[in-house]
């Protein structure tokens, strides 16, 4: 429990620190530093712990009786929605009043009444959440310490905002301790507390620096997210007073009459939606990207969206062949498909970045969706690999945009001889995300057969096409680095000691993870995913499909060790080529210029035209706006993917409620 | 990997670019008889390839003869994998990264025909992947293994369980053999820059390479064609062999009736003949899986 207990409150505590500190300073520089690290090490040390001393099989419980914290929480429940009703005031955006009294009340209510007083223990950790605590430990706590060089160069480039640059290295703590709440809460009141956190703290991130635009797409973030809350309530409330149970895993356990627990699950699906980004909520998400480049990060890799497909992972046994289910699926999957597309029609580097977290989530997702062990595998791995890929990714994109004050891919040409430590870092993440030695691919490629092994026809159509337009996007990215106009020199980065300290580890667990991968699925994914199918299976399925769903959990690696062996040798060779490169280049050959029809004008840079004049040379990749730009297909994936859910929720709303 | 299995690898690495030479030879001929010409030498591609390799070695940049051979090796390499018996999708995937590296090399240059090409090559992957992908999924669900070695166990030619993903492989093979649409980034027909951009600025050795990589990529694709038909007979080795013939054959055929497609109309036609026989013949296996 100390652990926990620190693991949670420090961050609480680091935030409150920094609150005051509001100039620049070596000092907080090394309280965030430090703190990071703290964070860091408390979370590997516990996880370790755990898995060592503990015995893990149903989970550890803490904390019984709650009563003097239960009325904390309620009274930090209404600040919270004192704060929001505050700003929406000031802002003039009077709507989301009634969605934050909507979520809030009710629950204050339940708090105050003693409704929600419970015997059951209030957090609970078991592998999932173990997994969950290193991705928010290790991804999160870097990404703080890489705030740190960032906020600064920051204020340099943008002096037209005002500096508060405390409050906003604060809020990245606050989130930190709210993540790792939400992740060992059981309690549904408790992680709804942390949940409604994590929501108003993007919020408040995402319009850091006031402007118009900013403050737009913050209400939008936060309206889409207090709606997921009021969904989130509507569960509690259903659990408490019709089901008479205060925890989630009652909810995955719950026998008596299965049937009641649509509603509720639907309910926490829906949340979950709203807070993954899924589509037709994709559009916060974007809109988050007018914040300082750690907010996107920590928001769109460890955190935020991650804290909606961790509750879809978690309720997944209960989702197999049901109505929720196939609405998760389906929407996961066509959001996976749809947002790759529209990746490609976009050239902001952390756009890009986002139609991609958005599309990755999807697979997530529909993978938790399926409700079957090899999905939920799949789901899981998906999970932790883009944790560290894309934290680094947004990183080196907001390092490069320090440097150049550009983020844009199509500026990014030649960058492997401008900044070639940055091209290093953003090839691995290039990589890491699209070919196949690397993680994404593999737990994508686990994916696949999970769908196929489920017989979801439509996943596997999605999966196939969007995993085609992702290369595409992927690629074409990857190119621009590496077309290197002739005479290019190496610049100079300004890139800060606090941001390698996290960009450089981070590309080192990417690479690492693919080869260990295999031990992190032994010792933690598999005996979670088995615990948490044998337990649940009582309920909605026969006895059958039960033996059917856990035949496979005992060869739950989809990839076999042959292909892993494959995989690992693809790997090395892909890790020696620069090695390769000094040699095959030992031999100074006859060097060439690049050939333009023979009108170069002595360079690759500029040729003649045909009236003989000089011409500069500007290449452009694709973006294929005329067939699926956003103009042309966003608005039609929203209606669809909206109109879906309308219908499916108001199944699963009848069917929970009067069946 | 078994004893056969090394046998196999053994010989696709020694004579796969013989035999592709051959059958490209074959083809060049073929198309040149249905235009009344008379066409170059039979064994023309080979000696092109072995020039090349006698050539001056020039280069761009220093990255283009890496990137080059890189592809050159995991093209290779996802052959072997294919005929050892391995894992198909991991063929698959390892082809991909291949190409993914040819791209690369075309990009460096900082040239625009290159830079169109490598795009061009890029819109081709992802026109042509979802069927590869598909066509993986249907020996799976046929046979219940992505082995390859599993997969030629079969008691009866896979072609009958799985007509739509043949149609879909074989539609995408015309782009995947550098056939159809004449506007590709490395098509065979090479009317002006902007249609073998890819390859347009590599030259001598480095250009060979790309060759070597295309002839062994040939091979597989037609091992490909030939896992639908063999099965654990012996002899229907000779029957998968005359298929192959027949759909190159067909693929010539097809490349001299259509003359003019071109990219958008490929990305559009593959993914419509993908959606429909891949998944009309993904819906059926399924339904007869459960």
């Amino acid at each position: 429990m100390p652990v926990l207990a620190f693991l949670i409150l420090f961050p609480f505590a680091i935030a409150f620190i920094l609150f005051f500190l509001k100039k620049d300073s070596k000092g907080r520089s090394f309280v965030v530093i430090s703190g990071g690290l703290a964070e860091l090490a408390g979370s590997v040390l516990f996880a370790a712990d755990n898995l060592m001393n503990h015995d893990m099989e149903m989970g550890t419980y803490y904390l019984k009786e709650t009563h003097m914290t239960d009325m904390f929480i309620a009274a930090l429940e209404l600040c919270l929605m004192l704060l929001v009703i505050f700003l929406s005031v000031k802002y003039k955006k009077y709507y989301v009043i009634l969605l934050s009294a909507l979520g809030t009340l009710p629950v204050l209510y339940m708090d105050i009444s003693g409704a929600a007083e419970t015997t059951a223990s209030h957090f609970k950790v078991d592998h999932l959440t173990l997994i969950m605590v290193l991705v928010v430990g290790v991804v999160g706590s870097l990404i703080c310490i890489y705030a740190v060089g960032y906020i600064r160069d920051y204020h340099h480039h943008h002096t037209e905002f005002t500096d508060r640059s405390g409050y906003f290295l604060s809020l990245l703590f606050v989130f930190l301790g709210a993540m790792m709440g939400l992740i060992s809460s059981d309690n549904l009141m408790w992680m709804y507390f942390f949940w409604e956190i994590t929501s108003v703290c993007s919020f408040l991130l995402i319009g850091y620096s006031r402007t118009a635009e900013a403050v737009n797409n913050s209400f939008r973030a936060l309206w889409m997210n207090l709606l997921g809350g009021c969904g989130f309530m509507a569960a509690i409330v259903f659990c408490i007073y019709v089901m008479e149970i205060t925890n989630i895993s009652q909810l995955l356990l719950f026998t008596t009459m299965p049937v009641l627990a649509i509603f509720p699950v639907a309910m926490l699906s829906f949340a979950a939606l709203t807070k993954s980004a899924q589509m037709p909520f994709s559009r916060w998400l974007l809109g988050a990207m007018v914040a300082p480049t750690p907010t996107s990060a920590l928001l769109h890799s460890a955190t935020m969206v991650k804290a909606g497909v961790y509750l879809l992972l978690r309720l997944s046994p209960v989702m197999y062949e049901t109505y929720v289910g196939t609405m998760v699926t389906a929407i996961g999957g066509f959001t996976f498909f749809a947002a790759s597309l529209l990746a490609i029609t976009v050239s902001d580097g952390k756009k890009v970045l986002a139609y991609s977290t958005i599309s990755n989530l999807g697979l997530i997702t529909a993978a938790a969706g399926c409700g079957m062990a090899e999905a939920v595998w799949a789901g899981i791995m998906l999970l932790i690999f883009h944790a560290v890929t894309k934290s680094m990714m947004f990183m080196s994109v907001g390092a490069y945009e320090n440097s150049t004050g550009s983020r844009d891919v199509e500026d990014m040409h030649g960058m492997i001889v401008r900044y070639p430590k940055l091209a290093f870092v953003m090839t691995i993440g290039i990589f890491g995300m699209s070919v196949v030695p690397m993680g994404m691919c593999v737990a994508k490629w686990a994916a696949l057969k999970a769908f196929i092994d489920t017989g979801n026809i439509y996943l596997i159509l999605f999966l196939c096409f969007g995993s085609a337009s992702t290369l595409f996007y992927w690629i074409k990215w990857l190119g621009k680095i590496f077309s290197v106009s002739k005479g290019s020199k190496r610049h100079e980065d300004t890139v800060h000691g606090s941001e390698w300290v996290a960009i450089y580890p981070l590309s080192a667990i990417a690479v690492i993870l693919c080869l260990v991968y295999p031990f992190i699925s032994r010792f933690s994914v598999t005996p979670y995913i088995q615990n948490a199918f044998s337990g649940s299976l009582n309920r909605l399925v026969s006895a059958a499909t039960a033996d059917s769903l856990l035949g496979s959990t005992d060869n739950i690696v989809a990839i076999s060790t042959e292909d892993f062996v494959i995989m690992g040798v693809m790997l090395i060779c892909m890790c020696i080529l620069p090695l390769a490169m000094k040699y095959v280049n030992s031999v100074q050959e006859r060097r060439v210029m690049s050939y333009m029809s023979g009108f170069n004008t002595g360079d690759d840079r500029s040729f003649y035209d045909s009236f003989g004049n000089e011409r500069g040379q500007y290449l452009s990749n694709w973006y294929m706006n005329d067939i699926f730009g956003e103009k042309k297909i966003l608005a039609a994936c929203l209606m669809i993917t909206a109109a879906f859910l309308v219908v499916m929720m108001g199944i699963c709303t009848m069917g929970g409620l009067f069946l | 990997m078994t004893m056969i299995g090394m046998i196999a690898v053994i010989i696709y690495l020694v004579i796969s670019p013989l035999i592709a030479c051959l059958i490209s030879g074959v083809d060049r001929v073929v198309t040149a008889r249905m235009q009344g010409r008379k066409g170059p030498k039979l064994m023309q591609p080979w000696y092109d390839i072995v020039k090349l390799f006698a050539k001056e070695a020039t280069s761009v940049n220093d990255m283009q003869k890496i990137l080059v051979m890189a592809h050159c090796f995991f093209a290779i390499f996802s052959g072997a994998v294919f005929f050892a018996g391995g894992d198909i999708l991991l063929v698959l995937f390892a082809l991909t990264m291949a190409e993914v590296f040819l791209v690369l090399a075309a990009y460096s240059v900082n040239a625009a025909y290159s830079e169109l090409g490598a795009q061009r090559e890029l819109l081709q992957m992802m026109a042509y992947e979802p069927m590869t992908l598909l066509t993986a999924v249907g020996f799976y669900l046929s046979t219940g293994s992505f082995k390859v070695e599993d997969i030629i166990k079969t008691d009866i030619p896979l072609i009958i369980k799985m007509p739509g993903f043949f149609i879909g492989f074989c539609f995408i093979l015309v782009i995947k053999m550098r056939k159809s649409p004449f506007d590709l980034a490395t098509s065979h027909h090479a009317h002006q820059e902007v249609i073998k951009g890819l390859t347009g600025d590599l030259s001598g050795p480095v250009y060979g390479f790309s060759e070597l990589a295309e002839l062994y990529e040939e091979v597989l694709m037609l091992g490909i064609v030939g896992l639908f038909f063999v099965t654990s007979d012996p002899l229907s080795l000779a029957g998968a062999a005359a298929a192959i013939i027949i759909v190159m054959f067909c693929m010539s055929l097809t490349d001299n009736i259509f003359p003019r497609v071109k990219w958008e109309g490929m990305l559009k036609a593959a993914w419509i003949v993908t959606f429909f026989a891949g998944g009309a013949n993904l819906v059926v296996l399924s339904l007869l899986n459960r």
